[in-house]
């Protein structure tokens, strides 16, 4: 594993103002993670993990302080380009998996490759190989309400690597999964994490989940509590 | 898949609410077609049926009371004026009362001489100038009745009664005549005016109207004005106008069709205005967590915005396109079965412009809104709703 750095944080504060009242999530958080990372991250409800992804994945950007990914800036980014940004760069995997339901598993792990400048048959073929990776290719076809909850991550999970961003970002991926489709979504991003040499950051309360995971950070009152490294 | 696919599966997603959708569209677009179709072809048929040097001389009172023979020739006389015909309505009908033709006895030198428009065979022209019964029949009427040359035809009079004390009026057909412009009405009939003016027993000596060739059309209100101050002071006064406004005046005395065409169409494009604008709404809200996707995987808004414009580019299209086609087809059965008594109609190459400029501004103003709130969808907030 290399250990250049892939995200730097530094000194990043997240405020939400509501009427009066301010609620500080972060102050001044700095931190780094290493390029080729399966990072965890721990910690109570409402301690702002969502928070820290969406930060990292330019969906939501931090009162102060700077989020450098891949030496770029992107806490001051314009929202156009942040877009691109992270057509390009990240793979974003969610709880619930947030599939179009109108669409085909093949279909939804196509929608990253719209934006991009790939003729249709490219395109195809770089569907098949995602659905390849997460074993579901026979399912191509299928719609999401066709497929089980296991299912429908990996196509997702297809979906967040399609196309080919060095970071993925998954928020409670197993969240809503039984114990045994559970192990097999993490074992997936373990082998995305060693054989594809993806960053990954993962945010969940399951410790067996974490476990997963090359290191885990547990997030209290907006500060690192304890690092957990194996 | 691709763009305008993912936009069509979005469309297609509930597919009765799309079905109704369209289908308002649709019945807005139909209304639009048939009656705008209707209105246009007459305001085209009066252009150009509308000689652009003609004047349309009636009395001032009411144009179905006749003219003196005498105003022929003194309008003749006048300056400015470069030819003079008039005409009768004959009143006429075929076989029974309800099957009415438009028959007008003219003057068959002068008449041909102002409306060149018309293309007459050569033999047709002679017997029209020499024998008095002679008929000549417009090219649809021709296929209307199945009459042809030389054809004895009978035709009732609901005004004039001849010397024989009968209503029936015996012609004989002297040819058929074309014009110019397949777009130019030729309903009617034509007949000397010497032999219905011999033949009835009273209203002799006078015209319904006279038709008058300016020199120029820059000189129409002049000499217009010119004539009716002629006969100012004579116990019968006029009113002189162009032919096209004599025409347009003719077809409003049906109602003001453009008032009625408009109003009812308006409160259609209005109604569906709210419905596809509401359903629209409705749709973009249902998916707000999913365009927030959209956005994660790296939509923009630029993308998102024209999404949803397209898609309700799409919707209308969807609606709209098969009903203008649907008017055509129906204006067209429409006017063969009514041919004779509606001049062709027909959608024009200017209804097409039009309603393809409402198409697209009905799903603008349908689509902004939604637009314009699906790219202003905040990420953050819709995805953590869940
Ligand atoms: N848009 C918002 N406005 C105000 N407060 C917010 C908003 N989003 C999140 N929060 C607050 O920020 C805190 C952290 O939220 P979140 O990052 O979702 O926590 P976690 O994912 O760890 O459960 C919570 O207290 C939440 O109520
Ligand atoms: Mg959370």
């Amino acid at each position: 594993m290399t250990e250049k750095t892939l995200i730097e944080l530094d000194h990043v504060t997240k405020r939400y103002t509501r009427g009066r009242d301010t609620i500080e999530i972060f102050d001044e958080l700095t931190m780094g993670i290493e390029e080729g990372a399966f990072l965890a991250i721990m910690g109570p409800s409402g301690s702002g993990k969502t928070t820290l992804l969406n930060i990292l994945g330019g969906i939501d950007s931090p009162t102060s302080g700077s989020v450098t990914v891949g030496g770029q800036r992107i806490d001051n980014m314009s929202e156009g380009a942040l877009s691109k940004w992270r057509a390009a760069n990240v793979g974003f995997i969610f709880q619930f998996y947030n599939l179009m339901p109108m669409l085909t598993a093949a279909q939804n792990v196509e929608l990253p490759l719209l934006l991009t400048d790939l003729g249709r048959s490219r395109r195809a073929e770089h569907v098949k190989t995602a659905l390849n990776v997460v074993g579901i290719a026979d399912r191509a076809k299928h719609k999401p309400s066709e497929l089980s909850g296991g299912q429908q991550q990996r196509v997702a999970i297809a979906r967040a690597i399609v196309s080919d961003p060095k970071l993925m970002l998954a928020d409670e991926p197993t969240g809503d999964l039984d114990r045994t489709t559970a192990v097999e979504i993490l074992e997936m991003l373990q082998l995305l994490n060693k054989e594809f040499g993806k960053t990954i950051i993962m945010v969940t309360h399951d410790p067996e989940a974490a476990r997963f995971a090359s290191r885990t950070l547990h997030l209290d009152k907006g500060h690192f509590v304890q690092e957990a490294a194996e | 898949m691709n763009n305008l696919k993912l936009i069509w599966k979005n469309a297609a997603r509930k597919k009765l609410r799309l079905f109704l959708t369209v289908f308002s569209i649709f019945t807005a677009f139909l209304i639009y077609g048939v009656l705008g179709g209707f209105q246009s072809s007459l305001d085209e048929g009066i252009d150009i049926a509308s000689g652009a040097n003609r004047l349309v001389t009636v009395h001032k009172v009411s144009f179905i009371q006749p003219l003196p023979y005498s105003y022929v020739n003194k309008v003749r006389s006048m300056d400015g004026v470069a030819d003079v015909t008039y005409a009768v309505w004959f009143g006429g009908y075929y076989q029974n009362p309800q099957q009415i033709l438009a028959v007008f006895a003219v003057d068959p030198e002068s008449y041909l001489r102002l409306y060149s428009e018309l293309v007459i065979p050569e033999d047709a022209r002679k017997t029209f100038f020499s024998d008095r019964r002679a008929l000549l029949v417009g090219k649809k009427m021709a296929d209307r009745f199945g009459w042809e040359k030389g054809q004895q035809v009978p035709i009732q009079s609901n005004i004039w009664t001849n010397q024989e004390g009968s209503q029936t009026w015996e012609f004989t057909v002297a040819g058929i005549f074309e014009a110019n412009d397949p777009k130019i009405d030729t309903s009617y009939l034509l007949f000397p005016y010497e032999y219905l003016n011999e033949g009835r027993q009273f209203g002799q000596d006078s015209v319904g109207w006279l038709v008058v060739g300016t020199e120029s059309p820059d000189i129409n209100t002049q000499v217009a004005d010119a004539i009716d101050l002629e006969f100012a002071n004579a116990s019968t006064q006029t009113k002189t106008d162009t032919e096209k406004a004599f025409n347009q005046a003719f077809i409003e005395q049906f109602g003001d069709i453009g008032l009625i065409v408009a109003s009812v169409t308006g409160a259609a494009f209005f109604t569906i205005l709210l419905i596809a604008g509401n359903t629209m709404m409705l749709a973009i809200r249902e998916r707000t967590s999913e365009i927030a996707v959209l956005k994660t995987l790296g939509f923009g808004n630029g993308k998102i915005f024209t999404q949803v414009i397209l898609e309700s580019v799409l919707v209308t299209l969807l609606g709209a396109v098969p009903a203008m086609a649907l008017a055509g087809l129906f204006l067209k059965g429409a006017s063969a079965a009514m041919a004779g008594i509606l001049p062709a109609m027909f959608i024009n190459t200017g209804m097409l412009v039009k309603s393809a400029g409402i198409m697209l501004l009905l799903a603008l103003v349908t689509g902004i809104i939604p637009a314009w709130k699906a790219m202003n969808i905040n990420v953050v907030t819709a995805l953590g709703r869940r």
